[in-house]
């Protein structure tokens, strides 16, 4: 424990707000002197994030990505600056939590923007390079007539390897990305087979059997030439020569099918396409400026499905808000009687639902819905067939229910707390002035309860203007739009559209798309929060 | 509410056209009086409790039934049989001992992690003034509005470019979960405890800066003690947020044995609602009971906390 008084006196103590560039000379000084424990601590865990950064920095290095090891040595620079300068108190507490909030929250919705700009996704997801070898390596047939050779396959660190014996006993061994070299150093057996080699483990039959896709798929160049074809095996113990049907012409850029000498080229589109505009899989990552945009308000089949999406989306939070808090703000004046018995059981039970969690309400009231076997058609309903989930208009009602029921309790639980807040004696003035309780509530408390409790509302807006869970969970955003171009549906949220259209099974990953969608959602709560804020006058309280 | 009647008469309320009615008969007798002045609320309440508390009593009696199926539950409670539960451990294909235990360790750590940042950022935002720091509320303010879930596609391919570097926290790693789940740690937490904090007197803070503690002294020693009901309620917000958070650990978590009990249930629940069902409302029952425990204990905490925000 330090025991150093402060030198300054009664100058130590600093009301808070009186000065807001408090030299930090003097903060620096009041803190007296670190105890031993704290500085060993802050010793340790500078030492382990300095580790943890230079090992980081060395494998960017190592990948020569220059800009994310620029962006590491400067964040690791700024932490230790902060941490080993005297003063800079408020730097010290804020940084943990600003460091994952830039990076996880600000970044990536950043990242978002610049995506919603490109034409990533399924077929477009890395650079040029890498597409062009996907495409020699796929388009690869085994070519006529040609020699057999002998193989061992081999495995060291979790690679893979072929040592191959060609017909004239020469040995070499290759793998995926490694063209083959020569490797006459290895062990042969006794009808000239190579069979092992130093550093190497060569694969049983058991082993081979157990990774028979992957060995299947290995694809090892011949040379460094990408067109003189590669080594594949079928059966783990012959090794024949592959080659591509298309070749590429470095110079030209282009890829030629040597059957229909059909020429695909690069035209700035992200993929080879040949003239009659049929293209190669896979393309590669490029800048598409506002194409996604330009799709998802000018395509027919995107842009009537989004403005469903966006309206349904607009009125699903705004009936969800209104429903629960006019169910949880009449429960509350309903409880809010001292004369009644019982309040404290009937206030757990129905903050239940909002105990629960709420995934599995979803999926508990998605079995309860079930059009054939559910609880509320066969026993509630003597049996009817009514397609709760499954008819457009239906499946929204249903949401909107269940989504009363989840949002009750907390409209229920800060209406409480907001009335029981208003001063009893302004309903007794009213009430010794002659109003009524109606007139008492409609005029006094209400507005004074909708002050207090209109940023909540707003929030709850912006909940559940993304409430992601209750929708996808329920019904999938279903049922399905069969004309839309995108895979939306009657319930469909935005955020449930940016998910499916990202990361969907059934249309294909379009990350683009999803982004240019997602941005779309920003700039919408973006308009709202402005707007809230502007009417609570939230921001003024703030000090 | 208290009945008293104020002696004092304050300003007439603003709508004083009844002022001239004379007050109801107040000597109603028997059943219709207590109807009309409390029966009438146990109604509306005994109406809410069913409501409420159906769903719930449904998937218990759906989990305690031995049929399996969905159509087999709609009997409330034929028979108490514990075989579901039994089961539910003993399916290779859907680890749920390690969905629940996964679930229970992400949402713990992302739970502490966010206790924590928050705890720091709040005390800075209530204790010190500095330049920014109006900026910075207000920031963190409008960053709450915008959900992590929107960055859904940035946060996935952020992560798999972490693969490269750092496998241990990237696609695939409960670490990268709770690593995303930690960016969303300041926000809204950062707000309910900057709130809480202001309402500590300074003079603490003053008293143990005259007797030579530092600020980290200060900090871990006594504001933290002091503020123990905030973090209660923001540790269990941020814990159920984080067990029943789907959509960025179902795209980090692709291996069942490592995923939450949210991407595993949802799973086995839309695959075959219908045939999965008891197996599925026995796991609903275990996954809810925590959290339920958790929420009814701290109950108190959490509508003080709520509402902290809104009624001044």
């Amino acid at each position: 424990m330090a025991n150093t008084l402060p030198s300054t006196g009664p100058r130590a103590v600093v009301p808070p707000g009186d000065e807001p560039d408090a030299p930090r000379g003097r903060l620096a000084e009041q803190r007296g002197t670190p105890g031993l424990k704290g500085t060993l601590a802050k010793i340790i865990l500078l030492g382990a994030v300095d580790a943890l950064a230079v090992f980081a920095l060395f494998v960017l290095f190592m990948q020569e990505s220059w800009l994310v090891f620029a962006i590491a040595a400067l964040v690791t620079l700024i932490v230790n600056y902060i941490y080993l300068k005297p003063g800079a108190l408020p730097a010290k507490y804020l940084a943990p939590g600003v460091f994952f909030l830039v990076i996880f929250q600000i970044f990536v919705v950043l990242y978002s923007g610049y995506i919603a700009f490109t034409n990533y996704g399924d077929g477009h997801n890395s650079t040029k390079e890498d597409a062009t070898s996907a495409i020699i390596s796929t388009s690869q047939f085994r070519v006529p007539d040609s020699p057999t050779f002998q193989l061992t396959v081999l495995e060291r660190l979790g690679e893979y390897s072929f040592l191959v014996t060609d017909p004239d006993g020469e040995v070499s061994v290759g793998g995926a990305e490694r063209p083959l070299e020569d490797a006459s150093n290895a062990q042969t057996d006794s009808n000239g087979k190579a069979v092992g080699l130093e550093g190497y483990t060569a694969l049983t039959f058991a082993d081979l059997l157990a990774n028979q896709s992957e060995i299947g798929a290995l694809s090892v160049p011949l040379s460094d030439d990408p067109n003189s074809g590669a080594l594949r095996t079928p059966d783990g113990s012959r090794a024949y020569l592959y080659a591509s049907t298309l070749q590429y012409d470095e110079a030209a850029d282009s890829f030629t099918n040597i059957e229909t000498s059909e020429v695909y080229r690069d035209l700035g589109d992200g993929a080879f396409v040949a003239s009659d505009g049929a293209e190669l899989v896979p393309g590669w990552k490029i800048n598409v400026g506002f194409e996604n945009f330009a799709r998802a308000f000018g395509e027919e089949d995107i842009r009537g499905p989004l403005l469903g999406v966006t309206l349904w989306t607009f009125a699903f939070a705004i009936l969800s808000v209104a429903s629960t808090f006019v169910l949880g703000l009449f429960l509350a004046i309903v409880f809010n009687d001292a004369r009644m018995k019982g309040r404290k059981f009937y206030r757990i039970a129905i903050i239940l639902p909002y105990a629960f969690p709420p995934f599995l309400s979803a999926l508990v009231w998605l079995g309860l819905f079930n059009q054939d076997f559910g609880y509320i058609n066969q026993v509630l309903l003597g049996g009817a067939d009514i397609p709760w989930l499954n008819d457009p208009w239906l499946a929204k009602a249903s949401v909107l229910i269940v989504n009363l029921w989840l949002g009750f309790p907390y409209m229920f639980l800060i209406c409480t707390g907001a009335l029981q807040s208003i001063p009893e004696e302004l309903t007794e003035a009213a009430t010794v002035d002659g109003a009524r309780p109606w007139a008492v509530f409609r005029l006094i408390k209400f507005p004074l309860l909708l002050v207090s409790v209109a940023p909540l509302l707003i929030s709850s807006f912006a909940f559940n203007f993304n409430n992601f869970n209750i929708v996808y969970m329920l019904t999938g955003g279903g049922p399905r739009n069969i004309e839309a171009g995108v895979d939306a549906g009657a319930t469909d949220l935005l955020i449930t559209l940016v998910y499916k259209v990202a990361f969907g099974s059934g249309t294909g990953r379009d990350y683009g798309l999803a982004s240019a969608f997602a941005i779309l959602i920003f700039i919408i709560v973006g308009l709202i929060a402005a707007y809230g804020f502007k009417r609570t006058r939230a921001l003024e309280d703030l000090n | 509410m208290t009945t008293t009647i104020s002696p004092r008469v304050d300003p007439p309320a603003p709508d004083a056209t009844n002022a001239t009615r004379p007050v109801p008969p107040r000597r109603r007798r028997g059943l219709g009086r207590w109807f009309g002045a409390t029966g009438w609320r146990h109604a509306v309440g005994l109406a809410m409790v069913v409501f409420a508390a159906f769903p719930l009593l449904y998937v218990l009696s759906a989990s305690l039934n031995p049929t399996g199926t969905l159509v087999g539950s709609n009997t409330l409670f034929r028979s108490i049989d514990f075989s579901n539960y039994v089961e539910l451990f003993n399916r290779p294909q859907q680890p749920y001992a390690a969905w629940f235990l996964n679930t229970m360790v992400i949402g713990t750590v992302s739970a502490i992690g966010t206790v924590f940042l928050g705890a720091l950022a709040a005390y800075a935002f209530s204790r010190m003034r500095f330049s920014g720091r109006r900026i910075g509320l207000l920031s963190l303010l409008l960053v709450q509005m915008f959900p992590q879930l929107l960055g859904v596609v940035a946060i996935f391919l952020l992560l798999s470019a972490i693969s490269d570097v750092f496998p241990a926290i990237g696609l695939g790693t409960q670490a990268g979960l709770i690593l995303v789940y930690l960016g969303g740690a300041l926000g809204v937490n950062t707000y309910l405890m900057y709130g809480f904090f202001n309402t500590i007197p300074m003079s603490i803070d003053e008293a143990a800066k005259i007797d030579g503690a530092s600020h980290a002294q200060i900090f871990f020693g006594i504001i933290l003690r002091l503020v123990s009901p905030i973090l209660a309620v923001v540790g269990l917000l941020s814990f159920v947020g984080s067990t029943s958070e789907f959509v960025i650990a179902s795209i980090v978590l692709s291996d069942p044995s490592t995923q939450t009990l949210a991407v595993g249930l949802y799973q086995f629940v839309s695959q075959e609602t219908s045939t999965n069902w008891t197996l599925f409302a026995a796991g609903a029952v275990l996954a809810a009971i925590p959290v339920m425990a958790l929420f009814l204990y701290l109950q108190k905490y959490i509508v003080s906390g709520l509402t902290a925000g809104a009624v001044k």
